[in-house]
């Protein structure tokens, strides 16, 4: 394998991850919280519609209408998921199954809004996305320069400035101890004066706004309009970088990394040389294994959140 | 209320309130839920209560084509939930028996009555054996079977075009040859007797897996056992029940039912093996089936049979200007009443005690 192919894949590699991390991060807030999220799939397509459509929409007004897309689909995601906070913190829900349920609601819901605003099955194209940035004195940096800031997409810094914040908030900061808390024993937390329902919906809201975001980002950098197949399991695979990152932030870092170099290398395969003759749908299974994989290597350690899933019963002890 | 009038009351108020939410969708976009309920009622019925049109029984076979996959998936969600087990592998075990299938089709040339029956068993082993990953990672390193049936709904995804792009030819990336008669449910008497819709001979093999499933979780004492896992692991295993072999088993059992919808759609209602971009969802709307169905066979034969008329309606929803996937989405706000009934329950009660303290009131 040639240098040169590992330098090219980058911006892509890149284009790919930050989605999943941004969106993985928003299943730690939620889970952290005690709540089992699978809908992150449906709250990116939710997201990504209203990016893809704000875009459009604006998109001659204004030049900053990609940004405003990435906001409309933050707050959309927010909205949504509320559906989701609603039904396992006030209606005792059982969290997988709303998951699903708002998985299901995604595709329909997105589908059906395009078809009354644009009369087909998907938003119209944009013309422009989000543009690529070399940033500069830091370009200069040999080697790292080339990596990350020579025409990449700029929602990868936002990515790298989001596990961060994330860390800083969940590890170092009392509310983050009182948010985890609420994942591992909400019983004890409410003891101690801490309001578990509100916990839980900070925790959601929060999953919705960086799912939503990521659904944004995922459409505005990777697709020219919005499909039902625009998000085609990236959601998924948030949630299994948040097993295989450990439900910490810089493990989602890296997980999300590892995953977006493992799609970029489905596009890059038949360069090199001893990977060519893979078959591409190899690596489009290969995040689902490793998964799978990581899943029963960490078998029977305690790694996530305790009393993630668990409906919240105040009187059990 | 009691709980046999509970199981069957709160699903109702679900589906009740889905419709409501759909139609005010439909109103609120400009719509006519009127031509919404007309085109359902058309969907299964081939009755139309607009115009006056005779009737039409090919929409009665496409009807029952719809609810046979969706039955079968609903029970493989319900049998490993009476375990204990939520499984959402059922789109996988699908695709992994429709591939099996589409191979045992393409590749084996024997006459109808052994080649049709080794089609099927093919798509129910494939099934069992894509459920027993999940079931084994389960009851042998305690790993969850949502994360895991989740992932391997992907892998099947992309087993399935791997092999049907490279290994069993693709016409034009796509299909596969079409199938020998030999292979298929086809029925040119049934086809005739419904306007040549593709209704097919798969509704046997589905009224058969409505039995067994009734049979074994109510009749047997491997029923009892699995749903004695279901209700208390720590309990079943003091009684000397073997809980992880049950929960393989019942995983197995789960993607057996899933597998044969799998030939169900392959050889019944197409006849001919695809590629896919993404899972068609008839796993999730197999959950919808189960959840609504109170994961009993009588129960998920209705809720089959009403999702599949949300199915069928949908060409005739779009025809009508109502965009098809309003079907969806009242689908999915079924599934979230479903699963809120605990909050409604409570919702319900309070109310009730409500009334009581004003009528106390008035009677003061």
């Amino acid at each position: 394998m040639s240098i040169k192919i590992l330098f090219e894949m980058f911006p892509i590699a890149l284009m790919f991850a930050s989605p999943i991390i941004i969106a993985a991060l928003g299943g730690l807030f939620s889970e952290r919280s005690g709540i089992v999220n699978i809908a992150l799939e449906g709250i990116m397509m939710v997201g990504a519609f209203s990016a893809a459509t704000v875009t459009v929409l604006l998109e001659e007004a204004t030049p900053l209408a990609p940004w405003l897309g990435l906001t409309a689909g933050l707050v959309a995601g927010i909205v949504f998921s509320l559906l989701h906070a609603v039904a396992s913190v006030n209606m005792k829900a059982n969290q997988t199954i709303s998951g699903t349920a708002l998985n299901i609601l995604a595709g329909g819901l997105t589908v059906y809004l395009c078809q009354i605003i644009f009369r087909q099955q998907r938003t119209r194209a944009f013309s422009n996305g989000i543009q690529k940035v070399t940033v500069p004195l830091l370009e200069k940096i040999p080697v790292l320069g080339k990596m990350f800031f020579i025409e990449n997409y700029p929602t990868f810094f936002l990515a790298i400035f989001l596990v961060f914040f994330t860390w800083v908030l969940v590890y170092k900061t009392p509310f983050g101890l009182r948010l985890r808390s609420c994942g591992e024993h909400p019983q004890a937390a409410a003891s101690m004066g801490i309001n578990v329902a509100w916990m839980r919906y900070f925790g959601v809201m929060a999953s919705g706004a960086l799912a939503g975001l990521a659904g944004g980002i995922m459409v505005l950098t990777a697709d020219i309009q919005y499909t039902l197949v625009s998000i085609h399991g990236t959601g998924f695979i948030a949630l299994a970088s948040l097993v295989f990152g450990k439900w910490n932030p810089f493990g989602v870092l890296g997980a999300g990394l590892f995953f977006g170099f493992s799609t970029a290398l489905s596009f890059y395969a038949k360069d090199i040389t001893f990977l060519a003759s893979l078959p591409g749908e190899f690596f489009y299974a290969l995040p689902y294994v490793l998964t799978i994989v990581a899943l029963v290597v960490f078998a029977g350690k305690s790694v996530g959140p305790k009393a993630a899933g668990q409906i919240y019963d105040s009187g059990r002890r | 209320m009691t709980r046999r009038r509970e199981k069957i009351l709160l699903p109702l108020i679900a589906v009740f309130l889905g419709f409501i939410l759909g139609s005010l969708i439909v109103i609120a976009t400009g719509r006519s839920p009127v031509a919404m309920f007309a085109a359902m009622i058309k969907g299964f019925s081939g009755l139309d209560i607009i115009n006056d049109v005779p009737w039409n029984t090919r929409y009665v076979g496409e009807f029952i084509i719809n609810a046979m996959p969706i039955i079968l998936t609903g029970l493989a969600f319900a049998f490993a939930s009476r375990t204990g087990l939520f499984s959402i592998g059922a789109e996988g075990q699908l695709m992994v028996g429709s591939l099996a299938a589409t191979a045992v089709a393409l590749l084996v040339d024997v006459p109808r009555f052994i080649h049709l029956p080794l089609v099927l068993l093919a798509s129910i082993l494939a099934g069992a054996l894509w459920g027993a990953v999940p079931g084994f990672l389960k009851a042998r390193f305690n790993v969850h079977e949502v994360t895991v049936s989740i992932m391997m709904n992907y892998i099947a995804l992309h087993l399935n075009n791997f092999v049907i792009l490279n290994l069993l030819g693709s016409q034009d990336r796509v299909k596969t040859a079409f199938f020998p008669e030999s292979a298929l449910l086809k029925s040119p008497f049934l086809q005739s007797i419904t306007r040549g819709s593709r209704l097919n001979w798969g509704f046997i093999p589905v009224i058969l897996a409505l039995i067994i499933f009734s049979f074994i979780i109510n009749k047997t004492t491997f029923g009892y056992s699995l749903r004695a896992v279901g209700y208390n692991k720590d309990a079943s295993r003091y009684a000397g029940m073997k809980v992880n072999r049950n929960i393989v088993l019942s995983m197995m059992i789960a993607g057996a039912f899933a597998g044969m919808a799998g030939s169900v759609i392959t050889v019944g209602t197409f006849n001919f093996g695809r590629a896919m971009s993404a899972a068609e969802g008839y796993g999730f709307d197999g959950i919808a089936v189960a959840l609504v169905g109170g994961n009993e066979a009588s129960g998920i034969l209705f809720a089959g049979m009403l999702f599949g008329m949300l199915k069928s309606a949908q060409p005739l929803m779009q025809s009508q200007g109502i965009p098809r996937e309003i079907a969806g989405i009242i689908q999915a706000s079924i599934v979230l009443f479903v699963a809120m009934q605990y909050g409604i329950k409570m919702l319900l009660e309070r109310f009730k005690k409500k009334q009581a303290v004003t009528a106390d009131g008035d009677r003061a």
